[in-house]
């Protein structure tokens, strides 16, 4: 039984998240045509993880390309409905988006692979909550070999949910972080504490701290606390914010 | 209003509209003379194509009180309704309801009754006094009703002819001699002693498709296998006439006589059987009672109500079309099995409340639109998730226009580390004048756990005593 994956000649280059310790971990970058699982590190989390697969789904769809993002009904009662103001905020493209809404998991594993099939499309965000029965080992091997062979990366986001096994590339485990703030306590650019839970053949169990820099689409490393904040290009310098709370360290 | 045409080298009006023509302006007026006596006449440039086609679409639609209708461009619709009248409550409640009709579209007619075309058309476009019957009003027709050439008709009231009546004393043998043989055949095509051909409207045969069985069938691929048989017939005419299927309706007749009504619809026209085949699958899969084939299906029948043109084109070599179609197939299968609602795309809404800035549209036959990049450099100011409703939270803040300092959400309490605002953001006062609703004050806030949230207080000290204080969304 072979447990590496099969990298096939031709498969398409990853997206480098811009945060370098983290692309050497990762051989070079989040792969395309397969599946990242995504967890919330707790319930509160969900969006700091719906974050962090946004920043990675936007790095995959530059410079304009299509997302299918499926959801279910309890993912909406549970974080509430998604925005695409918020999204456009985030330097995503909400525009040639599709948002599927869907009742139960098992229509919303359905949806995914019919989504990862369509190689028009650039990446397929699933965001579930709670335990989801139906995604066994089979089903999650039936989601791989679609990505496989469109080359359409999936983020399977999970909220509320304890890892299980699975066939998955990665499995990232989101938690929100401090922001560095801006001047008059002003709060700053989204910033997650991500650890790389599992990995197949490669190293896991790191952490990093990483910002999303929406204007380069990227992440970049966080400055750790109390550092100075970057100060904004188009701004007039401000006064050095000192540091206002003691900040926790990434784990 | 005018509309011009070129002609004769000039820019002359080709047609005029009423309030023109009450100010002295008339067709085939040179631009410049019409300009002279009315300086701010609109103009705008005839299209004859488009209104020949106009009158073929409303040809179209007179099919419904006639099978027999003949578009004559550039202005007349005449229908044989010989036999169809009583269908409709007699010639009158006719005539009345294609008024009805058209006046809804906005357009005003004049109609005539008679017993030949060319009289009809006579009739309605020179109006002469009322008359006791046909012959006498054709009679009281102006000798411009023949419809000759201006100099003939010149000719026809220089010799004192001045209607058809006086025409229809004298010999035809004269009249041809004198005036030719056109005026007699005008002649006797308006008297009803002559036929002119019909060019009618050939009428369009319904895209329906009927296998019928010798005996019932109950197996499933024999079905599959007859109704792939059908998909790949209409396919055929459906490429002969370069339309494509925006909607496909399956009828399964049981022996019983019980009836299955399948229907699917595609975001874009198609007539790829494959394609509809799999969507009729998904479909069929999420019925919420399986086909039930009984005893068997005696027939089945596959019908196309909405057409929409779809010539055949060539790949593009980059394959760009070939993506969009790939995902427009996307969209109608997901559409198909989940329901027309549950996929949809974003569209920007102006509006400044921010749970009505974007609207969530059907993504099947609906096109994206883009969204503004936000300004550099900038934190989002926006959430990634709106509470639909807002959860209420429980606020320690400053009165009366502090920020929050705690809050306590979902059993949990938050110490608020940084926070940005307010943003005041009034209720739409324009909408409901008395009651306008409460002003809300939006804050940023980050929580000493670096989860960031979007609060408001709803209502100012000065409209409500004791305002309480929501949760709207959550940022990333």
């Amino acid at each position: 039984m072979r447990i590496a994956p099969s990298p096939t000649p031709d498969s398409p280059a990853p997206w480098a998240s811009g945060v370098a310790p983290l692309d050497a971990a990762l051989h070079g970058g989040m792969a395309r045509g397969c599946v990242h699982e995504v967890y919330a590190a707790d319930a509160a989390d969900v969006a700091a993880a719906t974050g962090f697969a946004l920043g990675v789904a936007t790095g995959f769809c530059a410079p304009a390309g299509g997302l299918l993002w499926l959801r279910t009904r309890r993912a909406v009662r549970g974080a509430g409905v998604l925005q695409a103001p918020g999204w456009a905020e985030m330097g995503g493209m909400p525009g040639p988006a599709l948002v599927g809404v869907v009742g139960d998991d098992l229509a919303l594993l359905r949806a995914a692979v019919d989504g990862l099939r369509c190689a028009a499309l650039s990446a397929v965000v699933v965001e579930s909550w709670g335990a989801m029965k139906a995604l066994d080992l089979t089903a999650s091997r039936r989601l791989v070999l679609a990505a496989e062979r469109s080359g359409v990366p999936l983020l399977l986001l999970r909220s509320d949910a304890s890892p299980v096994p699975s066939a998955a590339r990665t499995r990232w485990q989101v938690a929100a972080a401090t922001s560095a703030g801006l001047e008059a306590r002003a709060p700053g650019a989204p910033t997650f504490d991500v650890t790389l839970l599992r990995q197949r053949s490669g190293p896991c169990g790191q952490s990093w701290r990483v910002e999303w820099d929406r204007d380069q689409r990227m992440f970049r490393e966080a400055p750790l606390s109390g550092a100075v904040v970057s100060v904004p290009a188009d701004r007039p310098a401000a006064q050095p914010p000192v540091p206002l709370f003691p900040q926790r360290h990434a784990a | 209003m005018a509309l011009v045409e070129r002609m004769r080298g000039a820019l002359r009006l080709s047609a005029v509209n009423a309030a023109a023509l009450a100010m002295g302006i008339a067709p085939g007026m040179a631009l410049a003379d019409a300009r002279a006596l009315l300086p701010d006449l609109y103009v705008a440039d005839a299209d004859p194509a488009g209104d020949a086609h106009g009158l073929a679409q409303l040809a179209q639609r007179c099919l419904e009180w006639s099978p027999l209708v003949t578009p004559l461009p550039p202005d007349v619709i005449t229908l044989d309704i010989t036999g169809t009248d009583h269908l409709f409550g007699g010639e009158a409640a006719l005539s009345a309801q294609v008024e009805d009709a058209f006046a809804a579209l906005g357009l005003t007619l004049r109609h005539a009754l008679a017993t030949t075309p060319e009289a009809a058309q006579a009739l309605a476009r020179h109006a002469t006094t009322p008359a006791p019957d046909e012959r006498a009003a054709i009679a009281r027709l102006p000798v411009t009703a023949l419809g000759l050439d201006s100099e003939a008709t010149l000719a026809l009231q220089r010799a004192g002819l001045t209607d058809i009546g006086a025409l229809l004393t004298r010999p035809m043998a004269s009249i041809a001699a004198r005036f030719g043989a056109d005026a007699v055949t005008a002649l006797r095509r308006l008297s009803g002693e002559a036929q002119a051909p019909i060019a009618a409207l050939a009428p369009v045969a319904p895209l329906r498709f009927t296998r019928r069985f010798a005996e019932p069938i109950g197996l499933q691929s024999t079905i599959a296998a007859s109704f792939a048989a059908l998909l790949h017939q209409a396919a055929a005419v459906l490429m002969a006439r370069d339309l494509g299927g925006r909607a496909f309706v399956l009828t399964l007749y049981r022996s019983d006589g019980a009836r299955h009504r399948l229907m699917i619809e595609t975001g874009q026209p198609t007539r790829d059987p494959a394609l509809v085949l799999r969507l009729f699958d998904e479909r069929i899969a999420a019925l919420a009672d399986p086909l039930d084939p009984g005893f068997g299906y005696d027939q089945i029948r596959l019908s196309v109500p909405h057409t929409e043109p779809l010539r055949a084109v060539q790949p593009d070599l980059d394959g760009a079309g070939q993506a969009s179609d790939a995902l427009a197939e996307l969209i109608d299968r997901l559409s198909t099995r989940l329901g027309p609602d549950a996929l949809r795309r974003l569209v920007p809404y102006d509006s400044h409340l921010p749970e009505q800035a974007q609207r969530a549209i059907p993504a099947q036959g609906n096109t994206p639109a883009p969204w503004p990049a936000p300004p550099a450099a900038e934190p989002p100011l926006r959430p990634l998730f709106l509470f639909d409703p807002p959860q209420p939270v429980e606020v320690i803040a400053e009165v009366p226009d502090g920020p929050p300092q705690r809050f306590r959400w979902r059993r949990q309490l938050h110490e608020v580390r940084l926070f940005e605002g307010p943003e005041r953001i009034a209720a739409p006062w324009w909408l409901h004048g008395d009651a306008p609703g409460l002003t809300r004050d939006y804050y940023r806030i980050e929580d000493k756990a670096g989860r960031r949230y979007w609060i408001f207080r709803h209502g100012l000290y000065e409209e409500k005593p004791d305002p309480r204080w929501y949760i709207h969304g959550q940022f990333a």
